[in-house]
Formats: structure tokens, C-alpha cells, sequence
């Protein structure tokens, strides 16, 4: 009997070794006569386990990892295509504490399926969500869920969506912001490679909701994997009617185009993607016009984050109602957190809105991955505050963060040991906003190198009296700033200000 | 020259086509050479001085070719975190460049990259466009370039 076993084509698999550990089985296999069907899935978000090998059993599916290629004939040896023992052995991967303790709801997919599958999706409920818009009120449904925008702004996503709705035009967009540059951010990515049809669903039903035609998707150059992934995937689900001039036979048409970014963090900035789109400068524009107004070329356009676009489909296929649930205050539903850095156990992990900084940390995390205590926590990738150990009983919900001077953005947490230095960390927020402001306005484009500048002073000349400099530096780049990236970077170092002022002095 | 005519040419009718374009002419040619510039703007009507300015807005865009191989080593803090900045001091004495150069020999490109999404598995390294490798360490890094440079 053919045994069927899974090993992840993800990038963070594939960089720790994936494709080797896949030509090992193969191989071993062909040696030994034995029939296997190797399906390349999705990652389950548990990194510190990649490469993960699946084997389906009659107990369900069993995991071994982390797997190097020179494990593969021990596994052979100890009959693992029957769940057989070994070191690596973790048991049925559905039970591990990491993944039975989640919400998974945008993520159920992921990890289990052939991404690139359409029988597979319809088989674990894709386009029921589509299926369901397609005689709905669907503005009105994303609107009663409460869903905010994951890309890190929080705006109400229903919201946007009726201003475009109600915009007049013979030509609206939907463009999908997949341009992740956050460090410590990989939800989008792990999506798009892991279940690319789930971002096509979401788009095609806000293209029915606001009566767009067609959709972008601007995917980042750093993720080679999630570009080719979603490109076949477009060409996969246009052949299929599911994409196209009449979706699902519906009589409405729906295009994706996918577009490959440059290396610019700016241009996660919706605008500056917008600008970077239409073949400009990738520049911020000034607001308003709202882009749900004045968008992509001018016409009405909703932006949003692919962890966003890919909630609505399961909002849609399950209610309104069965998504507000989840979740806390007005932080509805749940949060793709990524845990990174120094951490033990990294990965995704889909929750609602309510779990503390510290549970994550400790109960997901397993502490630091160095064994030193944590010093420092970056939440909401390099814009975000860094936080100490005292404040780790912040609850995961936009208000809570907010309330702390702080941000959730779009869910990375950046573990830090003490090793780390903070007025080092303060310095590399002005640094790298000083490389990557698209130098539009004042505050931003020469703030950030004066930043830079005056840290180091602080530093080298042990001149804390430049610190009150400092703080009146940030408060002009939060106040006048032209978008996030000027007027967040101060929040870094404030924080790191606040919180680890005796780095500044030593 | 050819190619880059009939790349503008084969992509001039998308919408917001010079993304698309700059990327098609430095995957073929490994740079986005000055003569480029004149024959989008041309075909885009557009003044050569915003083709430059967007080219230049772009790390990944280069104007000069770089070495055979390009190394990216991420800046991001979560690879901070996990030990970046000693892979990326190691690079430097290791080539003999710093970021944005070529070594000597003309075989490697050191780059900087703001993260690879590769962050709870750092630190990470991109080899030319698609090489991703994870959990790198300065000696790992020695492997990287040998193989780089077609040794062993």
C-alpha cells in the first residue's frame, strides 16, 4: 500500500533543508521498494521542528523533526512509514500542545493541505466562503465581524470596504499589501506558499463586495517562494472559473495580476505601494484622498494585508456572529502572532485577542532560545515598542497596546536575551528608517540620519544631556510626519528610552 | 540592447508597466544598465529623470553588475537577535568587502536584506534569488562562499 508522506515547501522548511530531506526519502524509498506518495504541504508554523516529516497513519498523521537528510534511513529502520519509533518521533502533530491550544481559523489550512491542490481545497471547505458571498450582504457581514486590518493599522476592514462600495466609478480595484517587510513578521508569506487559494477567495469576494474587476497583489522580492506560489496559483484557480470574466459562473468577472516589489519597506505603506504599482517613485502620498476613494490610478481601491483578505472567506462561509466571538473588547476574532528572535520555540500561532505577551512567550515560546532570561520584547516588527519583562502581562488586543504606548501591528514578536544593547536598538530604528524613508517629508527623511547622530553622541560622549534632544527630535517625526514610517520610529526609541534608559549611560 | 528593446517592448502595454520591466531586464542581465533608461522612458512617456528616480528607490535595483554570485545577509532584528551582526562582521573580513561591494576576484556581492521572513529561524541568508538558508553561522557562512565560488 502506497504511504503517503508530507514534507513541507515552505521557505523557512526549505531553508533548514527541506528539499534535501525530500530527494533523501525519495531516494531511500526507491532503494528499498518501498511506494510512497510525497506530498510537499504548507508549514505548520512550527519552525523549530522544520524540516517536519508527516506520515499518514491510521492514528492520524505523525510527525518527525526536525528531520536532516542523513536521518532519512534510520527513519527507514525504524519503520516510521508505520509511526514507528524514534528519536524524532513527536506523536500525532494534531496533538502537539502548540497547535491544539490555537484558534486556528485564517491558518486551518495551512500545513495540512497540497497548496497548489484544487481538489484538495474544495475538500477541506475552499470557496465556501465565496460560494456564501455570492447571495450576501458582504459588507455588511465583514462589518457585524468586526474585523480590523492585520496589516498593522487596525482600521475597521467593513468599514473601508462601504467607502469604496458607495465610490462611483466605471473601474475599482482590489490590491492585496503583501509586501511583509517587518522583521519578525512571516504570517503573510506562510499563507501565500501554504495556501495560496485562500488569499485568491478573499480577494475575488471583496472584488463582489465593492464591485471591483480587478485585483493586485503586490508580493515582496525577498519572497521568492510566495511569488511563484501565488503566480501559478492565479493560473490554477483562472483556469478553473474560480478567477476571471465570470467567477463560479456567477456573472461577475474577477482578474489577479500578481506583482513582484523591490526592496523597499516603504512601499508596505499603502500609498507608496500604490505609487510603486502604478510604475512611480515609490513615494507616500498625502492623505486625503482616501485610496478607498482615490486609489490605484486614481480610481476607488481597497488596500489590504493578505491576513486580512484570507480572514473573510472563513467570516463569510461561517457568519458573522461565529467570528465576533472569538476575541476581546474591540479586538474581534483572532491574531496570527509570529514569535521570533531569540526565542526556543518560534513559529505561527493563530489565537484570539486576550492572550499576554508573557503566555506567549513562556507557554508557546519555551523562553529564549539562548537559555539566558529575556531582556526586551519588539512588538509590531521595527516600528514597534520594545517592551521589558514587567510589561509582559500586556493582553494581545489593539487597545491593550495602545493604552502602553505601544503597537500590535501586524503581530511579530521579536524576542530579545540580555545580550542585547538597547541604545543599539534605538540606534538601528534611525538607521534603518533613514535607509528606507522614501524622503518625501522633513521629519522622516532627515530626522531619522539627525537621530542616528545624536544617538551616537549620546553614547560616545556619555552625554545623556542630549537625551531631552532626542525626545524633542521624536516628538516632531511623530507629530509631522507623512506616514507610519517617520512617525513610528520614534516609538522604538522611546521606549527603549523608557524602559532601558541605563543603556544610554553606560 | 535587443533584449532590453523587445523586454520594454513585450511589457510596455501592462498597467504601471516599469516594475515589471526592470525587474525582466536585470533577471536577464543581472543589472539595469544606463541604456535602458532612454528606451522605457520612451516607451512609457515618461521623462528620463523619473525612470532613474524610481530605479533609485529600489534596493534591489543595481546599475553596475555585481559579482557572479549575490550574498544577502538579513538585517532584520530578529536576526539581530539571533546573531546576525557576528554573520554579517564575518562576511566583511571573510570577502574583504563591505555591503553594496564585490570582492576582489569579482565572484561575490555583499548585500544587506531587511528580512526574509525567516525570522524564528535565524540568522538568515538569500544566495542570488532564491538560495534560502536558515539557522546560518559564521562557519556555515565559509561553506556558503566556497560553494559560491565553485569549491568545495
Amino acid at each position: 500500500m502506497t504511504i503517503t508522506v508530507y514534507i513541507p515547501a515552505d521557505s523557512a522548511a526549505i531553508a533548514q533543508g527541506a528539499d534535501r530531506v525530500a530527494a533523501a526519502l525519495t531516494a531511500e524509498a526507491g532503494r528499498r521498494g518501498v511506494a510512497i506518495r510525497l506530498i510537499r504541504n504548507g508549514s505548520r508554523g512550527m519552525f523549530w521542528l522544520e524540516p517536519l516529516v508527516e506520515v499518514v497513519t491510521a492514528a492520524g498523521r505523525i510527525g518527525f523533526g526536525p528531520v536532516a537528510a542523513g536521518d532519512v534511513p534510520a527513519l527507514f529502520d525504524a519503520d516510521f512509514l508505520n509511526g514507528g519509533g524514534h528519536r524524532l518521533n513527536l506523536g500525532v502533530v494534531d496533538d502537539l500542545p502548540w497547535l491544539c491550544r490555537q484558534d486556528r481559523l485564517t491558518f486551518a489550512r495551512v500545513g495540512i493541505t497540497d497548496p497548489l491542490s484544487p481538489d484538495d481545497y474544495l475538500a477541506h471547505g475552499g470557496l465556501a466562503g465565496l460560494r456564501a458571498a455570492l447571495g450576501a450582504d458582504i459588507v455588511q457581514t465583514v462589518i457585524d465581524s468586526g474585523l480590523r486590518g492585520r496589516g498593522g493599522a487596525a482600521f475597521p476592514t467593513g468599514i473601508k470596504w462601504r467607502t469604496t462600495r458607495d465610490a462611483a466609478a466605471a473601474q475599482k480595484y482590489v490590491v492585496c499589501n503583501a509586501d511583509e517587510g517587518d522583521s519578525g513578521t512571516f504570517a503573510d508569506r506562510l499563507l501565500m506558499e501554504g495556501d495560496p487559494f485562500l488569499l485568491l477567495e478573499g480577494m475575488a469576494i471583496a472584488g463582489l463586495a465593492v464591485g471591483a474587476s480587478e485585483g493586485f497583489i503586490y508580493i515582496r522580492s525577498e519572497y521568492p517562494r510566495a511569488f511563484e506560489v501565488m503566480n501559478q496559483a492565479v493560473t490554477i484557480a483562472t483556469g478553473l472559473g474560480w478567477l476571471g470574466d465570470d467567477v463560479l459562473g456567477a456573472g461577475r468577472a474577477f482578474r489577479v495580476r500578481v506583482r513582484k516589489g523591490a526592496g523597499s519597506y516603504v512601499c508596505g505603506e499603502e500609498t507608496a505601494l500604490l505609487e510603486s504599482l502604478e510604475g512611480n517613485r515609490p513615494v507616500v502620498r498625502a492623505k486625503p484622498p482616501l485610496p478607498a476613494i482615490s486609489g490605484l490610478f486614481g480610481q476607488p481601491t481597497i488596500v489590504n494585508n493578505v491576513v486580512t483578505l484570507a480572514t473573510v472567506p472563513v467570516i463569510l462561509a461561517r457568519g458573522a456572529e461565529c467570528y465576533r466571538e472569538f476575541g476581546t473588547g474591540r479586538s474581534r476574532g483572532t491574531l496570527a502572532l509570529q514569535l521570533a528572535g531569540n526565542v526556543r520555540h518560534g513559529g505561527l500561532m493563530e489565537k484570539a485577542f486576550g492572550l499576554t505577551l508573557a503566555e506567549l512567550i513562556d507557554d508557546f515560546g519555551g523562553g529564549t532560545a539562548s537559555g539566558r532570561p529575556l531582556r526586551a520584547v519588539q512588538v509590531g516588527g521595527p516600528l514597534g515598542a520594545y517592551l521589558p519583562p514587567s510589561l509582559l502581562d500586556t493582553p494581545l488586543d489593539y487597545e491593550a497596546f495602545a493604552a502602553r504606548g505601544a503597537t500590535l501591528g501586524h503581530g511579530g514578536v521579536v524576542v530579545f536575551d540580555g545580550g542585547v544593547d538597547m541604545a543599539r536598538q534605538a540606534r538601528f530604528a534611525m538607521e534603518f528608517c533613514a535607509i528606507e524613508s522614501c524622503g518625501k517629508c522633513t521629519p522622516c527623511r532627515i530626522g531619522s540620519t539627525r537621530g542616528v547622530e545624536i544617538i551616537d553622541r549620546i553614547v560616545a560622549d556619555k552625554d545623556a544631556g542630549r537625551i531631552a534632544l532626542l525626545r524633542e527630535l521624536c516628538e516632531v517625526m511623530q507629530g509631522a510626519s507623512l506616514c507610519a514610517m517617520g512617525g513610528m520610529t520614534p516609538i522604538p526609541v522611546l521606549s527603549a528610552l523608557e524602559h532601558f534608559a541605563e543603556d544610554f549611560q553606560s | 540592447m535587443m533584449d532590453i528593446a523587445a523586454i520594454v517592448e513585450s511589457l510596455k502595454a501592462q498597467p504601471g508597466a516599469l516594475l515589471p520591466m526592470l525587474h525582466a531586464i536585470q533577471d536577464q542581465l543581472g543589472h539595469v544598465p544606463a541604456a535602458a533608461v532612454p528606451l522605457i522612458a520612451t516607451a512609457l512617456n515618461r521623462s528620463e529623470a523619473e525612470i532613474h528616480g524610481a530605479i533609485g528607490a529600489y534596493h534591489h535595483f543595481r546599475r553596475e553588475p555585481g559579482g557572479g554570485t549575490t550574498l544577502r545577509i538579513c538585517r532584520g532584528e530578529a536576526c539581530q537577535a539571533r546573531g546576525a551582526d557576528a554573520v554579517a562582521n564575518h562576511a566583511r573580513d571573510r570577502l574583504g568587502c563591505d555591503f553594496h561591494q564585490t570582492t576582489a576576484d569579482g565572484t561575490i556581492t555583499l548585500e544587506p536584506v531587511f528580512c526574509l521572513g525567516l525570522c524564528a529561524s535565524g540568522p538568515a541568508v538569500l544566495v542570488d534569488e532564491a538560495g534560502l538558508h536558515a539557522g546560518v553561522t559564521p562557519a556555515g557562512l565559509d561553506a556558503l562562499i566556497h560553494a559560491a565560488r565553485g569549491q568545495t
